[in-house]
């Protein structure tokens, strides 16, 4: 069976099935709708994820103070008003997967490798359709598992998003170890199956189904983030999955897989020979390249989004690619450089600094090339446009640390401070976001046929800009100052009552950075239905997905899937009486493709 | 559009779009990049193995003494000869399979079939040989007692021969039974009883002056360390436990309790891959029987399957080598 057949048979889709509600707004294999889902279901995961690190920022600033705002949500969780510290805990660690996995790697990947990838490369929908709706509901079944875990009555995990055992492998060790624990490693399996599944598709659809023309170095570089990244996530989630297997068996069966000599109130468990470090390697061996998930498909959309505004080529698209490339295969070879104080030799630790300190290398590539995009660039401030400078500001800030905690010598001084939050937080949550948010504000006309409120958006961008820096620049400080991460309160420690202030500080930034989200929800859903309409190419690019019909149609293109003649940044190219030239343009007698 | 026809540029290069520069449909490579998935999930356990082995290195249970049973033939020492029968079929059925695919593209139904069957068969035979290989070694044979640390004594003969429990302790009345459904209302579960205590072991060995203990240490000559009469006596007395009859998650008479958990869950693992991969050949040999794929002129299908079929066969090979061989 060719997909080329699976492609004819496409074609009439259009015209004779009638669709129901349910095969088109639910079950859809339509890759448009399920991008629509993902989006969706990931901004209500990230609504439930932004609402707790408000909480728990609040808890950091006024230690043990009443709150009406804990007695609303929290329940029986918080006695008076005051914050239990057992649900401090976990709702650090429910933010923390929620946004990793079910926002930034889900939300992020899952909508825009949907969205784009057969737009982009000129397919009528993604290899297999039944596969990619099955992914979606397998990420909404693990988004409701994990969102039911909170309401257990022992509370939801409360191990870190890490899940190191014991506290994860032992179900009397904490209350959230118990059926919160179990609850979350169901959640994950189910999850992991999504993004094999997911992955698997976008991988072949992007060899298999470019169109005529579409050849690898004509793709537009959000292609080959999506492409790099589903193979990321083919090699590195089953690491977890193994990791994830062997912790159900030790939980639940008895091994000893990472346990060992655990005395439990006087009383010696029968666990025997296991290391809990076994399951840190495992672990890294996957939540590395995790990072990578998330940030690359960021990367992908800033690069695109960058040319178009600026009307300009993307500078050295090669380059972006082979760093693409290095980024890549740099991130399985890295783990060691979360483990530096688990006892690791310390030559281990020189080696991984060394190919931890190799990923400066591509990353800089980008950071230059992006910035060398801008220059002399006729920038369109839109607010895509703004999201994507923030993302490159953020991520250059982020990196710079990266360079201090990826030397061991280095690392050691301030592992598990606030000054590792302040880093990944830049470098991969907030600029992770950034691109997510770039892309909905340049694709939003795509995926709903109306634009969003620009005025709306500069507002959104520049306060969540002003908050983001003021909750993670003053974090650097109160790490280096030596305050621990993931503690419930400090005031027991004199040591740190000098950066009381500062905390309060980082809440009040984090507090108004999380309502302005407001301004933003209410754009995005009022624009669904009351937004101005969109014109066929509103950002004047020149990829692909603005030559389909504003009004989505199954199959994307009413006729002919068009050619392919050149490559995704003919902007502002001499000779021509537009800045920019669509890839569906044949080139002109005498004209020569850019080679880039 | 144009209806002018424009050349591309990419005209007959292998990655110009609108083929399949790889040779493969969609649904292969999907089939080749899940393999990929799962062989990291695999190599996952594999270097988890390897990690705890290594920590164990001195003491780790001599898989040679170990996988000694044959079906049929009680009591003889014939150490990898059923597992080697096992390899060999599933090996033989990936050879099947191979033939059912060659078949296949010759539209040769009836070949299919053939080959399809016996590929079926020598997956369940090796399923089967599984089950059983679990079960004498959940069973154990010769007896051992863990000791405070953990460790594992077992007993010899003054030859070096392997001496089993019930040769040379005589089980005395029970301290107490085992909480049985039948004996109350209200029980707590409890793995089965001990059939002797360590006071009963220490008695026969006291009575026994031929039968020393072994330690799972490992001398420099790579067997596990004999101790002397008195030693063998001394700590027995001052270190013993808990008998140990067999293996499970919990403890093993073999040795490190970490060899069965992973012996357990990676040949589980294997096991439950060979399981599903012998449903899903099932499925398929009833479309190829119902004629299926001879109406869709393409038994790629059958291809599929046989590249899952030889990726667990794959698979057994390493973890063959890794708990058998090495």
């Amino acid at each position: 069976m060719s997909a080329h057949a699976d492609t004819h048979a496409h074609d009439d889709h259009g015209h004779h099935h009638k669709e129901t509600f349910v095969t088109k707004y639910i079950f859809s294999q339509d890759h448009k709708m399920i991008a629509k889902q993902y989006l969706i279901t990931g901004t209500i995961m990230g609504v439930i994820g932004v609402l707790m690190s408000m909480m728990f920022r609040m808890q950091i600033a006024w230690p043990e103070e009443p709150n009406v705002l804990f007695e609303a949500l929290l329940g029986k969780w918080a006695p008076d008003g005051v914050m239990d510290a057992d649900i401090y805990l976990a709702l650090v660690t429910i933010h923390g997967t929620i946004m990793v996995f079910f926002v930034l790697t889900a939300g992020l990947s899952g909508t825009f490798s949907n969205l784009l990838i057969p737009l982009q490369i000129g397919a009528r929908d993604m290899a297999s359709g039944f596969l990619n709706m099955i992914s979606y509901w397998l990420f909404f079944l693990s988004s409701i598992i994990m969102v039911i875990s909170l309401f257990v009555e022992a509370g939801p995990a409360a191990a870190g998003w890490t899940i190191y055992p014991p506290l994860s492998a032992l179900p009397m060790a904490q209350g959230g170890s118990g059926m919160g624990m179990t609850l979350w490693l169901v959640s994950m399996a189910i999850f992991i199956a999504s993004s094999l599944l997911g992955s698997l598709n976008y991988i072949v659809t992007v060899l298999n189904l470019r169109t005529k023309g579409m050849s690898m170095t004509r793709l537009p570089l959000t292609i080959w983030a999506f492409f790099i990244t589903a193979v990321i996530g083919v090699v590195s989630f089953p690491v977890l999955l193994s990791a994830a297997l062997l912790l159900i068996m030790d939980r639940s069966f008895g091994t000893s897989f990472f346990l060992s000599d655990i005395f439990i109130q006087g009383e010696v468990l029968h666990y025997q020979g296991g290391s809990p470090v076994l399951f840190e390697h495992l672990f890294w061996f996957l939540g590395h390249p995790e990072v990578y998930i998330v940030i690359l498909p960021a990367m992908g959309l800033v690069s695109e989004i960058m040319a178009s505004n600026s009307r300009k080529p993307i500078f050295g698209y090669r380059a972006m690619i082979a760093s693409i490339l290095a980024i890549a295969f740099l991130s399985t070879i890295v783990w060691g450089h979360h483990m530096f104080i688990s006892g690791m030799n310390p030559f281990l630790g020189s080696v991984f600094t060394f190919t931890t300190l190799l990923i400066a290398i591509p990353s800089a590539v980008k950071a230059f090339n992006w910035i060398t995009t801008l220059w002399k660039g006729n920038l369109q401030m839109n607010p895509a446009m703004l999201f994507s400078i923030g993302f490159v500001s953020t991520f250059i800030t982020g990196g710079l640390t990266g360079i201090i905690l990826g030397d061991s010598a280095l690392d050691i001084n301030v592992h598990d401070t606030y000054f590792v939050v302040a880093h990944f937080h830049l470098v991969m949550g907030i600029s992770a976001l950034y691109g997510m948010f770039a892309g909905i504000y340049h694709w939003y006309p795509k995926m709903f046929g109306r634009m969003l409120n620009k005025n709306l958006g500069y507002i959104h961008f520049w306060v969540t800009a002003v908050c983001a820096y003021g909750v993670f620049f003053p974090m650097h400080f109160i790490g280096m100052a030596g305050l621990p991460r993931r503690y419930y309160t400090n005031s027991n420690f004199p040591l740190f009552d000098d950066l009381a202030n500062v905390n309060v500080i980082i809440t009040i930034f984090a507090l108004v950075g999380g309502v302005v989200q407001i301004v933003y929800l209410y754009n995005f859903f009022m624009s669904i239905f009351y937004g101005k309409k969109a014109t066929q190419n509103p950002w004047s690019a020149t990829t692909l997905e603005w030559t389909t019909p504003v009004e989505h149609i199954h199959g994307n293109w009413p006729g002919e899937i068009p050619h392919v003649y050149r490559w995704a940044y003919d902007y502002s190219k001499p000779g021509h009486d537009t800045d920019f030239v669509p890839q569906t343009v044949p080139l002109k007698e005498g004209e020569e493709e850019l080679q880039h | 559009m144009s209806t002018t026809v424009v050349n591309t540029g990419t005209e007959g290069k292998t990655w110009g779009g609108a083929n399949q520069p790889l040779k493969a449909s969609y649904g292969k490579m999907m089939m080749w990049f899940f393999i990929v998935s799962d062989a990291l999930t695999f190599s996952g356990f594999l270097a988890a193995y390897g990690f705890s082995r290594f920590k164990f290195i001195d003491s780790w249970p001599i898989a040679d003494e170990v996988f000694t049973h044959v079906p049929f033939l009680h009591g003889q020492e014939l150490p990898m000869i059923y597992v080697a029968f096992m390899t060999f079929v599933l090996i033989m059925s990936s050879v099947t399979m191979v033939l059912a695919v060659d078949a296949g593209h010759h539209l040769n139904k009836a070949k299919v079939t053939l080959y399809m069957f016996l590929t079926i068969i020598g997956g369940l035979i090796f399923v089967g040989s599984q089950a059983w290989e679990w079960a004498t070694f959940i069973k154990g044979d010769y007896g051992a007692v863990q000791t405070k640390g953990g460790n594992i004594l077992q007993f010899v003969d003054t030859d070096g021969h392997r001496v089993a429990l019930r040769d040379f302790v005589t089980a005395g009345p029970k301290a107490r039974t085992e909480h049985e459904r039948k004996s109350g209302l209200w029980f707590v579960s409890e793995g089965t009883l001990p059939t002797y205590t360590v006071e009963e072991v220490v008695a026969g060995l006291e009575s026994h002056d031929n039968v020393l203990v072994r330690t799972q240490i490992i001398n420099e000559h790579g067997e596990k360390t004999v101790l002397s009469r008195g030693e063998s006596l001394k700590v027995l007395k001052d270190n013993g436990k808990l008998v140990v009859e067999g293996a499970n998650l919990q403890v093993n008479e073999y040795g490190s309790p970490l060899f069965a958990d992973f012996f357990f869950f990676i040949t589980g693992f294997h096991g439950f891959h060979v399981f599903s991969g012998v449903v899903i050949n099932i499925i398929i040999f009833f479309n190829v029987v119902l004629g299926t794929y001879e109406r869709r002129k393409s038994y790629e299908m059958v291809e599929k399957v046989g590249l899952y079929w030889h990726f667990v066969d794959l698979v057994w090979v390493f973890v063959f080598t890794f708990f058998y061989l090495v």
